[in-house]
């Protein structure tokens, strides 16, 4: 265990020195810097400007300080919002995300795999084909004609829900709901295979024999075996959330990390850039390092480090 | 003693006519039987055939505006409504679809080519070679792709070469890990041994010999490629890094659509109607391929 956790870590902090710099050399790869808009700038400003940010050193050099920064924890200042550090602006958007991206994982876990149980117990019911109509919809419409359609619905024809900003729970519904749309209908599509698989096994007859309840049987002793491939897909479902909160906080106007990405994109913010896209990076590289150590955990039949291929 | 017949070369054996000929249901029978993937396959075939002859057989051009037809319902003339600048949806839609479709392929064509090279050649040399080449593709995969797609789109600027570019060289490490684990399997086979052992060189052997049998699982990851292409697509569109107006793809109409969608919500049904039936399509088609080819896989859907 101890080998393999360090293992992973070394293989952690390479993913991260990779990301860095191939993020590090897009980002200098596109055309125009942070302060070609202002065309007004006298020359000699813009140089000192600049010069402040040492924009006006070679490339390496700029990657070398950059590196010695990240390594102390600092993500450098914005150029485009003065005064504020990328720490600030990854402090400040980064819990409203969070809030999103958690309850939608929550609701597309607990949703998904309680729609996938109810239609595994009655295949073939008009329960199942409403489960398998919805989640085949969920997987085949992108997120954000989700996100309209349940604007459109929920916020404009009934306006039960408010479809913009982020000021208290009334807000996180319809964009939850949204991005939790097709995690969720590929979860109950996971779901509902697994459970049908493991319904079928000798054991589940044997607790079935010994007279114990539906509830009972699904609950101790199917679902547990039935959910492990739901469980792999959270690393995975944790990225695409994280990144697919985008698009949701386009749509509804959420002052997340998300947000901040894409305006820093046309704003050629570099710092807030870079800094955005490692958080992102190592959050996720972090979700997948988590789900793998606890994956034994809950299935003995696998050791550590032997799963995969 | 011996006769210049004995010499000759033997003839083709003759099957005795009456014999029965006894088959296994092959893939093909398989994937005929399955219904879901017929119907996606017919899906999938409708939308290519519209896209390649739909724009000539419509009175308008996707960039025609007529603004004294602007945000028109859809009637006998314009069968989807117009849009803002009285563009016939209908037209657009279907103009869309060779955008859209041609995302799809090309960027998959390009993951195919990437794919089966790295890990043709990773899954072939094994060894040292294949320990470097596939921890590189470890991680890679663990990055937030999207984040380096939308990167490189703003690196190679918006238009619809990019998104090839950006698609292709982003998502192939599906096809490289899939390529690689079929030829680890197939290089001990005999055949390989046979092949070598005639001089052929490793590329021969990989190219010509390997690859071919590992086509199956090459061709189910690519119909499954199409559709995230297509859907990648429709999101960098959507937040405005996709092809240039008046070109348009479904992303680009779907997001059009949401703009007036308070207004005129037929202007974003019928777009995103053409990306919902064709993902169905192509997903049906995928999953039914695969417990077509590979029947241990998959069977309980």
């Amino acid at each position: 265990m101890g080998m393999y956790l360090v293992k992973r870590l070394t293989g952690a902090i390479v993913v991260m020195w990779a990301i860095i710099t191939i993020t590090f050399l897009l980002m200098h790869a596109i055309p125009g810097g942070p302060f070609t808009e202002e065309k007004k700038l006298p020359p000699q400003i813009k140089a000192s400007i600049e010069a402040t940010y040492h924009l006006d050193r070679p490339v390496w050099q700029q990657y070398t300080e950059y590196m010695g920064q990240i390594v102390k924890g600092d993500l450098g200042p914005s150029y485009k919002y003065i005064g504020r550090s990328v720490n600030d602006i990854v402090a400040e958007s980064f819990p409203v995300s969070a809030q999103l991206g958690f309850g939608a994982l929550v609701v597309a876990l607990v949703g998904g795999v309680i729609a996938g149980v109810i239609s595994a117990l009655r295949p073939n019911s008009w329960i199942d084909y409403g489960v398998t109509f919805f989640s085949t919809l969920g997987i085949s419409v992108p997120t954000f004609i989700i996100g309209a359609v349940l604007v459109y619905w929920l916020g404009f024809v009934w306006p039960i829900f408010p479809v913009a900003l982020w000021k208290g729970p009334s807000y996180m519904v319809l964009p939850i709901l949204t991005l939790a749309a097709q995690p969720m209908a590929f979860i109950a599509r996971l779901t509902r295979t697994t459970m049908i698989e493991v319904l079928q096994q000798e054991y589940i007859k044997t607790a079935r024999a010994k007279g114990l309840s539906q509830f009972q049987i699904v609950w101790h002793h199917a679902l547990g075996n039935a959910i492990l491939p739901v469980i792999t897909y959270i690393g995975p479902l944790a990225a695409a959330l994280f990144t697919g909160s985008f698009i949701v906080e386009t749509i509804f106007a959420i002052p997340g990390l998300g947000k901040y990405f894409v305006t820093s994109i046309y704003n050629r913010d570099y710092t807030v850039i870079l800094g955005v896209t490692m958080f992102y990076s190592a959050l996720v590289v972090a979700f997948n390092l988590l789900v793998d150590i606890v994956y034994p955990l809950i299935d003995p039949r696998v050791t550590v480090g032997r799963r995969r291929d | 003693m011996y006769s210049k017949e004995d010499f000759l070369p033997l003839q083709p054996m003759r099957c005795d006519e009456s014999a029965e000929l006894i088959t296994r249901p092959g893939p093909w029978q398989r994937l005929k039987a399955n219904k879901l993937a017929v119907l996606g396959m017919i899906i999938v075939c409708i939308m290519i055939v519209a896209a390649i002859i739909g724009p000539w057989l419509s009175p308008y051009t996707y960039a025609q505006q007529n603004l004294l037809e602007a945000n028109q319902g859809p009637s006998a003339s314009h069968w989807f409504g117009t849009d803002t600048l009285g563009r016939d949806l209908y037209t657009r839609v279907l103009y869309g679809a060779r955008i859209s479709l041609a995302v799809g392929f090309v960027a998959a064509a390009i993951n195919l080519v990437i794919g089966v090279v790295y890990g043709g050649v990773a899954g072939y040399l094994g060894g040292r070679v294949d320990r470097l080449m596939m921890s590189i593709v470890d991680i890679l995969y663990g990055i937030p792709l999207l984040l380096y797609v939308i990167l490189l789109m703003v690196v190679l600027s918006p238009g619809l070469t990019s998104i090839f570019i950006a698609l292709g060289i982003a998502y192939w490490l599906t096809m490289a890990r899939i390529v690689r684990s079929q030829i680890i399997k197939l290089k001990e086979e005999e055949y390989v041994l046979a092949a070598r052992s005639m001089g052929a060189s490793p590329m021969t052997v990989l190219f010509r010999h390997i690859l071919p049998n590992c086509m199956g699982p090459i061709i189910i990851t690519m119909t499954l490629a199409i559709p995230e292409a297509i859907f990648t697509e429709a999101f960098l569109s959507f937040i405005g890094l996709g092809v240039n107006a008046p070109m348009a793809s479904w992303g680009v109409l779907a997001a059009e659509g949401i703009n007036s969608m308070r207004s005129y919500p037929y202007q974003l049904l019928f777009p995103a109607l053409a990306i919902g039936i064709t993902m169905l399509g192509f997903t049906f088609f995928g999953d039914g391929l695969r417990s077509a080819l590979d029947p241990k896989e998959g069977g309980t859907k």
